[in-house]
C-alpha cells in the first residue's frame, strides 16, 4: 500500500476548447450532453446478473458501468460486537474500465470509495446485522460487498452505491449446516433473504465554475473543482457525506448541495423500488414456495425415541432454517 | 459508533445552572465548548516548518519539508508543486496498539487532508517541486484528522510557503441526540454521528467535509454552523501561535 497521498501527476488531456465550451454552456444552465444541471443520466439496473453470487446487480449510469456481487460465509464475530454479523465493502477499479486504472492493489480512490459506501450502509444499519447471528459471540454471517467498476464515465460513487444497495436487496442467504467445529455453508439451497432495514443511495454533485451539477460525467469530473457525495436514506435522512477531490466549496454551496442531494435521491430510490424491490419479492416468493414443497414432499421427521437416540449412528446434519438458530420446538415423542 | 463491548457510559447529564437546565458532557464541557487547545509552532529542528497541536488529550505533530526537488522526477508537474501528504498514527497512540503499517483509514485520511490543503497552498508559485506534509498522531482522543489538518496548515505557514489562508478543522458530533462541538473519543464511540469539517476561515470555504453517521437535514445545517463557530475560535488561536513565534524571533534578534 502506498504510504502517502500524492497530487496525481497523470491527468488525461482535456482540450482547452472543450473546457471553454463546457463552461459557456454551464453559464446558460446546459451541459455538454444536453442535460439540465440537476438531471441524472439514464439508470439501468440488472438485478441477479451473476447467478453464482448470493446477490448481485449490474448498474449502468449513462456510460458508467458497475457490477456489484455479494458473497457470504460464516465466521466468528468481532469481539466488540458479538451479537452482530460482519459487513465488508471492497472496491476494485479493474484496469479494463479506464485508461487511468492500473492493475494492482486498490489505490486511494478505490479505498475511499469503498469506505464511504461502507460507512453509509453501516451507520444507518441498512443491513440488519443483528439478525445475522447463528450463535452469539461464536458464529455469525459475514457479508462481502464487492464493487467492480467496469466502465468509468464519471460518478463512480452513485453507481457503486446504487449497485451495492441493489445487490444487497436481492441477496439470499445460503443454508448453514452445523458441523462438529461450527458451521459450513451449503450453497445449493437458500434459506432466507438478507434482512434489510433501510435503502440508502448517494447523490454526487460536482462544482464547475461556481455551478453545482448532479451526476457528473468523467469529462465533467476532470474540469470540476471538487465534488460532494451525500448518502441519503429512504426515510430522507443524511446517512453519510464526503467531500472528494481538490478544491473547495463555499459554506453556502455546501448547504445548497445537500438540499439538492436530498431532493434528487428520490430518482435513485424510485429506480430501486421500480426494478429491484419487485425482484426481491419474486425471490422471496420462490423461497417460501420451496420451503412449502420441501415440507410437503419430505417424509415426516423421524420421531426420535429416547432409547434409540444413542444407538443411532447415521447422524443427519442439522439444518438450521434462517440465520437465527431457532430450536425446532415441539414434536415431542408421545 | 463501532460500539464497544463495555457498558455505555452516561455521556450527557442534565444540570441546573442559574435556573436553566443545561446539558453537560462526560468531560464536563457544554455542548458548544471546545476542549482546551494548545498550539506550538516551530517545534522541530530539521523540518522547514512544524507545529504541535493539542485538542484536549489529542496530540498531533506536523512537519513540512519543501518546496524541494520532486523525486522521482516523473512525478513533478511543470506548472505547479505537487503535495505529498501522510497522516499516520503512532502505534502507541491508541487504546490497543495500532499496527505501524498504513491502514485503509490512514490512506483515505491522507487523501482528504491533501485535497483540503491543495486549495490553500499557492502551488503554482513552486513549479516542479514537491511539498511534503507529514502528520503523526502521538495520542488519539478523537478528532485526530481535524487536529492534524490544523497542525499541517501551521507547519506550512511556518515553512514560509505561500498560502491563501490557514486551515482549521474540528469535528462535530451527535451524542444522545445532542449536537456537540469537538467530539472526544468516548463520545465518538457511542455517537450517532461524527462530522469532521475543515475550512479556510477567512475565505469561508469548506475544504474537508465528512459525515460518519446519520443526521436529519436540520441537524446537518446546525452541525455545520456549530463547526464553523468552532473553526473561527481555533483560527484565532492559530494566528496567535504564529505571531507568538515571530515575536520571540524579533525579541531575540533585537534584544
Amino acid at each position: 500500500m502506498i504510504a502517502m497521498s500524492i497530487t496525481p501527476s497523470f491527468q488525461p488531456v482535456m482540450p482547452k476548447l472543450k473546457r471553454y465550451t463546457m463552461e459557456t454552456l454551464l453559464a446558460r444552465g446546459v451541459r455538454l450532453d444536453g442535460r439540465r444541471l440537476d438531471e441524472i443520466r439514464n439508470i439501468e439496473i440488472v438485478p441477479g446478473y451473476v447467478e453464482k453470487a448470493e446477490g448481485s446487480a449490474l448498474v449502468r449510469l449513462g456510460h458508467t458501468v458497475v457490477l456489484v456481487g455479494v458473497k457470504t460465509d460464516i465466521v466468528a464475530p468481532f469481539p466488540d460486537t458479538p451479537n452482530e454479523g460482519v459487513l465488508v465493502v471492497h472496491a476494485e477499479f479493474v484496469p479494463l474500465a479506464s485508461p487511468t486504472f492500473e492493475p494492482g492493489p486498490p489505490d486511494e480512490n478505490a479505498i475511499e470509495l469503498a469506505r464511504v459506501i461502507d460507512r453509509s450502509l453501516r451507520e444507518i444499519r441498512a443491513v440488519a446485522l443483528d439478525k445475522l447471528v447463528l450463535e452469539p459471540g461464536k458464529h455469525v454471517w459475514r457479508v462481502f460487498v464487492d464493487i467492480y467498476v467496469l466502465n468509468h464515465d464519471g460518478n463512480l460513487f452513485d453507481a457503486s452505491m446504487l449497485g451495492s444497495m441493489a445487490a444487497l436487496l436481492v441477496t439470499r442467504l445460503p443454508t448453514p449446516v452445523k458441523t462438529e467445529e461450527g458451521y459450513r455453508v451449503d450453497r445449493t439451497k437458500y434459506t432466507m433473504m438478507l434482512p434489510i432495514n433501510h435503502k440508502v443511495v448517494s447523490v454526487t454533485l460536482a462544482k464547475i465554475s461556481g455551478k453545482l451539477l448532479v451526476d457528473p460525467t468523467y469529462e465533467e469530473e476532470q474540469v470540476a473543482d471538487t465534488r460532494l457525495v451525500v448518502a441519503v436514506s429512504d426515510d430522507g435522512r443524511i446517512a453519510g457525506m464526503q467531500k472528494t477531490g481538490m478544491g473547495s466549496l463555499d459554506y453556502k454551496e455546501v448547504l445548497t448541495a445537500v438540499s439538492i442531494a436530498l431532493n434528487k435521491a428520490k430518482t435513485y430510490l424510485n429506480k430501486l423500488e421500480e426494478v429491484v424491490v419487485p425482484y426481491r419479492a419474486k425471490l422471496e416468493e420462490e423461497l417460501s414456495k420451496q420451503k412449502k414443497e420441501a415440507e410437503e414432499t419430505a417424509p415426516p421427521p423421524p420421531v426420535p425415541r429416547r432409547e434409540h437416540l444413542e444407538a443411532e449412528t447415521i447422524e443427519q446434519p442439522e439444518v438450521v432454517e434462517g440465520a437465527v438458530a431457532e430450536e425446532e420446538e415441539g414434536k415431542e415423542p408421545e | 459508533m463501532g460500539g464497544t463491548g463495555a457498558e455505555k457510559p452516561t455521556l450527557i447529564r442534565w444540570e441546573e445552572r442559574g435556573g436553566e437546565r443545561v446539558a453537560v458532557r462526560i468531560d464536563g464541557r457544554l455542548p458548544e465548548q471546545l476542549r482546551p487547545i494548545r498550539i506550538e509552532v516551530g517545534v522541530l529542528g530539521n523540518a522547514d516548518g512544524s507545529a504541535l497541536v493539542e485538542y484536549g488529550a489529542t496530540r498531533v505533530l506536523a512537519a513540512v519539508y519543501g518546496p524541494r526537488e520532486a523525486v522521482p522526477r516523473h512525478v513533478a508537474l511543470p506548472d505547479r508543486a505537487i503535495i505529498r501528504c501522510r497522516y499516520h498514527m503512532a502505534p502507541f497512540s491508541t487504546e490497543e496498539r495500532k499496527t505501524p503499517a498504513p491502514t485503509r483509514r490512514e490512506v483515505e485520511l491522507s487523501k482528504v487532508i491533501r485535497e483540503a490543503l491543495e486549495s490553500v497552498v499557492l502551488t503554482e508559485m513552486y513549479p516542479r517541486t514537491s511539498i511534503d506534509v507529514y502528520m503523526e498522531v502521538l495520542q488519539s482522543d478523537g478528532g485526530t484528522r481535524t487536529a492534524a489538518i490544523t497542525a499541517a496548515s501551521l507547519a506550512l505557514a511556518d515553512a514560509g510557503i505561500a498560502m491563501r489562508d490557514l486551515v482549521a478543522g474540528v469535528a462535530v458530533g451527535k451524542v444522545d441526540g445532542i449536537l456537540v462541538l469537538d467530539i472526544n473519543e468516548v463520545e465518538d464511540n457511542y455517537a450517532e454521528a461524527d462530522m469532521p469539517v475543515a475550512m479556510a476561515p477567512s475565505l469561508d470555504k469548506v475544504l474537508l467535509l465528512q459525515l460518519n453517521g446519520v443526521l436529519t437535514h436540520d441537524e446537518f445545517i446546525k452541525a455545520l454552523e456549530l463547526a464553523r463557530r468552532g473553526i473561527l475560535e481555533i483560527y484565532k488561536l492559530q494566528k496567535e501561535a504564529l505571531r507568538k513565534k515571530y515575536v520571540e524571533v524579533e525579541t531575540s534578534t533585537t534584544g
